[in-house]
């Protein structure tokens, strides 16, 4: 072989490694019911792919090749095993056993292990972060230090995280399976809030290295993207939107040194139309059905955000109509402040702080920092400093991102 | 595998239950047992007494000692256990959603520890070889 034809070979190879391992690793998983068995056997496969398809070609399902031959290496592996341990022996019986039936890997197969592989690493028998990490490391195949890096802790603390998430899938027998119809709006609730807080974490780059978590943010849409494919439920569609709208604003959001610009200081030629149309044509899909969320909602009132040229051609009404929508579905004191921020809006600051002062005497939000900057915020409209100023260093006191803090001792600032 | 499940219960308002009510909610128990029964999943288990009609075993300063009452006192006490045979968590949480006893306390179910138990199953056989031998 020509060395131009073995560096196009190991192009492709390359290539294929990033398109396709994280599939292979899904159906090899289901196989061998074994994360570390299936990961090593993965790269097994992907070494011997480089050095076979020199000599033989490359053949016509290069997946297919792919998953046969880590499943032979994990017998091997199995085997030398044996040696050590007899109770083993059963194990690698089994899967010689099956090889008639594995002949045939359809497409079909290898995406709904895609999806096993999703519903198993968030389980809600594993501790929420643990989900997290299992699934940025065993479905997106990130490494343990970037997932590390993104969440601010060191990689032993993730490494123990995903070891002992796996120990538990192993000894507490939970299945790689899809949920079945009853079972799966209390999984899927789970999956979702898994890239939800991995596209968060990506998206309020509040601290940490900004590189690694802007990805954070890439890798949960692509998530999402994957997931709305594998499986077509409104709310899976709605969240995607969600991203995709808050994603198309990632840029107007900050100044170039990381302070914040609230929405209606935004320059709005900055905001990404691609990603905002796509995301309104997902809403009008996920509200068509019906069948929709709170995660859908949400990104209509993002969207209705996305869609006013200005600030003040924005349409209160229909985002006041949404947040009454939001509260019947899940009413939380969050929903109700920013439903009262809304109102200010369209009927004048006093309507707002009537119920803003109302949520804040029931308690629950007397801890939250943006609820003191709301009242803040409408107390400055109304030209009443000495309120605004107590208010703010109220938010202050309770604000630890350092953005925010810097943008609330500005505000002072400006009062003083 | 196995799967222990442990029904907690809140004793006083499992007392303050009319009797009609009580009878009800524990032929529903019953009824359900024998569903499971009847599938292969009921590997067994029972109805626990009041807590404080329990004590407590402690390792203390080289001794034991007893105190009356259950080892975390807490509103919901177990009040039954239940043994049951499932082909993975999911299949046992499947099964056991529909047992009437999740609507009056929560239930916790816990893999069995496999390798444990057929610790103990040899050694329970071979007492039971060594008994019959002498």
């Amino acid at each position: 072989m020509v060395e131009e034809d073995r560096q196009d070979l190991r192009q492709f190879v390359d290539d294929l490694y990033r398109a396709e391992s994280r599939r292979v690793f899904a159906t090899l998983v289901r196989l061998l019911n074994d994360f570390d068995l299936a990961e090593e056997a993965m790269h097994e496969a992907f070494t011997s792919a480089f050095v076979k398809w020199q000599e033989e070609g490359i053949p016509q399902n290069p997946r297919a090749w792919l998953v046969s031959t880590g499943r032979f290496k994990a017998i091997d592996t199995i085997r030398r095993r044996v040696r050590f341990d007899e109770s083993l022996g059963e194990i690698a019986k089994r899967l010689d056993h099956e090889k008639d039936q594995f002949a045939a890997i359809d497409e079909e197969n290898i995406e709904d292990d895609r999806l096993r592989l999703i519903f198993t690493c968030c389980h809600p028998a594993l501790p929420p972060s643990a989900q997290v990490a299992l699934t940025l490391r065993e479905v997106c195949g990130l490494r343990t230090e970037e997932i590390a890096s993104a969440f601010l802790t060191t990689p032993p603390t993730i490494a123990q995280r995903i070891v002992r998430g796996k120990q538990k899938i192993r000894d507490a027998g939970i299945p790689f399976e899809i949920p079945t119809v009853p079972q799966m709006p209390q999984r899927l609730d789970s999956v979702l809030s898994v890239i939800y807080l991995v596209f968060n974490e990506g998206y309020s780059a509040s601290s940490g290295k900004t590189v690694t978590r802007c990805d954070l943010s890439e890798e949960a849409i692509r998530l999402g993207r994957l997931l709305a494919q594998l499986l077509p439920d409104p709310e899976v569609v709605g969240l995607l939107a969600l991203m995709l709208i808050q994603e198309s604003r990632r840029t107007a959001r900050t100044t170039p040194s990381g302070d914040i610009i609230l929405l209606e200081d935004q320059d709005r030629s900055l905001w990404i139309q691609e990603y905002i149309s796509e995301g309104v044509e997902l809403i009008q899909r996920a509200l068509r059905t019906r069948r929709f969320g709170v995660y859908t909602i949400q990104a209509a009132i993002a969207a209705v955000h996305a869609e006013a040229s200005s600030p003040e051609v924005t349409d209160w009404s229909q985002i006041i109509a949404l947040y009454d929508v939001l509260s019947r579905i899940e009413s939380s004191p969050v929903v109700e402040l920013n439903r009262a921020v809304a109102i200010a809006m369209r009927d004048g600051p006093e309507a707002g702080l009537t119920i803003i002062d109302d949520i804040l005497t029931e308690g629950t939000l007397s801890e939250y920092h943006l609820a003191h900057a709301a009242r803040a915020d409408l107390c400055r409209r109304m030209g009443n400093t000495m309120e605004a100023v107590n208010a703010y260093r109220r938010a202050l006191e309770l604000a630890k991102q350092e953005p925010e803090r810097r943008f609330l001792e500005g505000r002072l600032k400006q009062l003083s | 595998m196995k799967f222990v499940c442990l029904g907690y219960i809140d004793a006083a308002m499992w007392e303050s239950l009319p009797k009609e009510e009580a009878e009800k909610a524990m032929e529903a128990c019953m009824a359900y047992d024998n569903e499971l029964r009847k599938g292969g999943h009921f590997a067994g288990g029972g109805a626990l007494s009041a807590p404080q009609n329990g004590v407590t075993l402690r390792h203390q300063d080289g001794q034991v000692r007893v105190t009356d009452g259950p080892f975390i006192e807490t509103k919901e006490q177990i009040g039954g256990i239940l043994l049951l045979e499932a082909r993975d968590l999911n299949h046992a949480i499947q099964l056991m959603s529909k047992h009437p006893g999740v609507r009056m306390g929560p239930f916790e179910i816990r893999p069995a520890d496999d390798a444990m138990n057929l610790l103990i199953l040899e050694m329970s056989e071979r007492l039971a070889r060594e008994a019959e031998a002498s």
